[in-house]
């Protein structure tokens, strides 16, 4: 469960302490069920990131109450909070993979963060990988994939370690139609399986060929939310 | 192709990060003096502790009016005091300096001839203190038998050897200390020009669940084998220059390790292996805070 009460955020420019950073985040309150779907629309620079940000705990509110899967975020140690990111799969606009690791390690490390044994990592991340279709590019190297194919092993990555959230910044981005709606079976796939899932984007195509409630962010504000 | 993926990455790509070059080749440069100033610290306490022990066991005994007759009015004075000290099983090697040796000890502050003063010169012994108490009681039993017989021992050279020697010890120790904060320094600036290379790499796996623990133990453990590798090799270094400081020091060690070209303080060969040690444990600890420190920035 996801759970939002009238949170703020204001980005800190270490550069400039004394100026007042603009809120990127104003006033948001939203509650997502577990087992949840939500789409988080809005046009470029309202907010989206910022938002999904604060729900994969990369950053803290400035104020305001935020809960992830039952945890108040603020209350929690850091050990805590680590464990707690390792029940959030998150899919990064900008695919995020380590440029020195194969797709294979890319996709295990989530797994190898969490002292899995490496029999159970073998057979978890070739069964992902075969499901986004590149079993046969396991020892690939970022650079050697194309866009499309760097964007499926970041959607392996987040969803190889079973998260009880998933939570994908434009996850469709870098793919074409075919690839688009390949993911998006994934992803309610996983969402039917329990996983809560909040998937942002400005692909409106995207969200009327598969309904679900949407959160509409606007200029920092939540405008709509269902 | 390979059949089977690897089973450990190293997937903050700290062998890249936290290269294999520099930060060692500074390590050794620390170790190696080091090396030379625990070699200096144990080398000097070595010496003074043999220094002090000749210079405390001297003895000379001054017997003025040396031809006189002693208290019993029997015997010259002279005599009568070396008669004493043959009896007395703490002293050893006695022997009457000749009036030419007396002559050349005191020349300095009298000229070459300082019969021509006029002044009566002191019969003069000299001989070794071998009983475990201190000599207190050999002036006043002296001077019963010789009036005005005076005991001298070398407790006043010991003095300021110890003072040397403590000196030196305490310079040395200022150099260790310096060259240990030199190297956590160095480690620091490795281990946040490491951080600085991978601020993304480290942002990304901090998001997906790793813990602070992992993070920092993942460059302590590199950083340790870095300045291990570096110390041991600057200790190895040091070595043969130290063999040659000893050789060099030999004919102050005395006369047994004049020709021992290996002419080192035992307690060396045992400091020198610690080294890489303690050196390790600088490293693997600085790099433990930066890293720690550096994390506490992210959320």
């Amino acid at each position: 469960m996801v759970k939002f009460e009238d949170v703020w955020l204001k980005y800190r420019h270490p550069a400039r302490q004394g100026d007042a950073a603009p809120e990127a985040l104003r006033g948001i309150s939203f509650e997502i069920p577990e087992g949840g779907f939500r789409w988080l629309i809005g046009p470029s620079g309202a907010g989206k990131t910022s938002l999904l940000k604060l729900i994969y705990l990369a950053e803290h509110p400035a104020k305001g109450r935020i809960d992830i899967l039952g945890t108040e975020a603020a209350k929690i140690s850091r050990r805590d909070a680590a464990l707690l990111r390792r029940r959030i799969g998150v899919v990064y606009q900008d695919f995020r993979l380590l440029p020195q690791l194969s797709a294979y390690d890319n996709v295990a490390l989530p797994m190898r963060l969490a002292r899995r044994n490496e029999t159970q990592i073998h057979a978890d991340v070739t069964e992902i990988l075969r499901w986004v279709g590149l079993e046969n590019r396991l020892h690939a190297r970022p650079d050697e994939l194309s866009g499309g194919e760097q964007q499926r092993i970041a959607i392996a990555r987040a969803v190889v370690a079973r998260p009880k959230l998933l939570v994908a910044d434009e996850p469709t981005g870098n793919l074409d139609d075919e690839q688009a709606h390949r993911l998006m079976h994934l992803i309610t796939a996983l969402n039917r399986l329990g996983t809560t899932v909040v998937v942002a984007t400005h692909n409106m195509g995207l969200v009327e060929g598969w309904p679900a409630p949407r959160l509409t962010i606007e200029h920092g504000k939540l405008t709509h939310a269902e | 192709m390979r059949n089977e993926p690897r089973r450990r990455a190293d997937y903050l790509g700290l062998r890249e990060a936290l290269g294999d070059r520099l930060l060692p080749v500074l390590v050794a440069a620390m170790s190696f003096l080091a090396a030379l100033a625990m070699a200096g610290a144990l080398a000097s306490a070595t010496l003074a502790a043999r220094w002090q022990g000749d210079a405390t066991s001297q003895l000379t005994i001054q017997v003025p009016q040396p031809t006189a007759p002693d208290a019993s009015g029997k015997t010259p004075r002279l005599d009568s005091v070396m008669t004493a000290l043959k009896t007395m099983p703490d002293v050893a090697d006695e022997q009457v300096m000749s009036p030419q040796d007396v002559t050349a000890l005191i020349s300095p502050w009298l000229g070459a001839d300082p019969a021509q003063l006029g002044l009566p010169l002191p019969g003069v012994i000299s001989a070794r203190w071998v009983g475990t108490a201190p000599p207190d009681a050999l002036g006043p039993a002296l001077e019963k038998l010789s009036p005005g017989t005076l005991v001298q021992t070398g407790a006043l050279w010991a003095a300021r050897v110890a003072a040397l020697t403590t000196s030196l010890q305490a310079c040395a120790a200022a150099i260790l200390i310096i060259v240990a904060l030199v190297a956590a320094a160095v480690v620091a600036v490795a281990t946040r020009s490491g951080l600085a290379q991978r601020r993304e790499t480290i942002t990304l796996i901090h998001a997906l669940g790793a813990l602070d623990d992992d993070i920092a133990g993942r460059f302590a453990a590199r950083i340790t084998l870095l300045t291990l590798a570096g110390a041991a090799a600057g200790a190895v270094l040091a070595l043969p220059v130290l063999a040659w400081l000893g050789a060099l020091a030999a004919p102050f060690a005395g006369p047994a390790q004049i020709n021992d070209v290996f002419n080192l303080p035992p307690a060396l060969m045992f400091a020198l292996p610690g080294l890489p040690i303690i050196a390790a444990a600088i490293g693997w600890g600085t790099a433990q805070l930066t890293v720690r420190g550096w994390l506490r920035n992210l959320p």
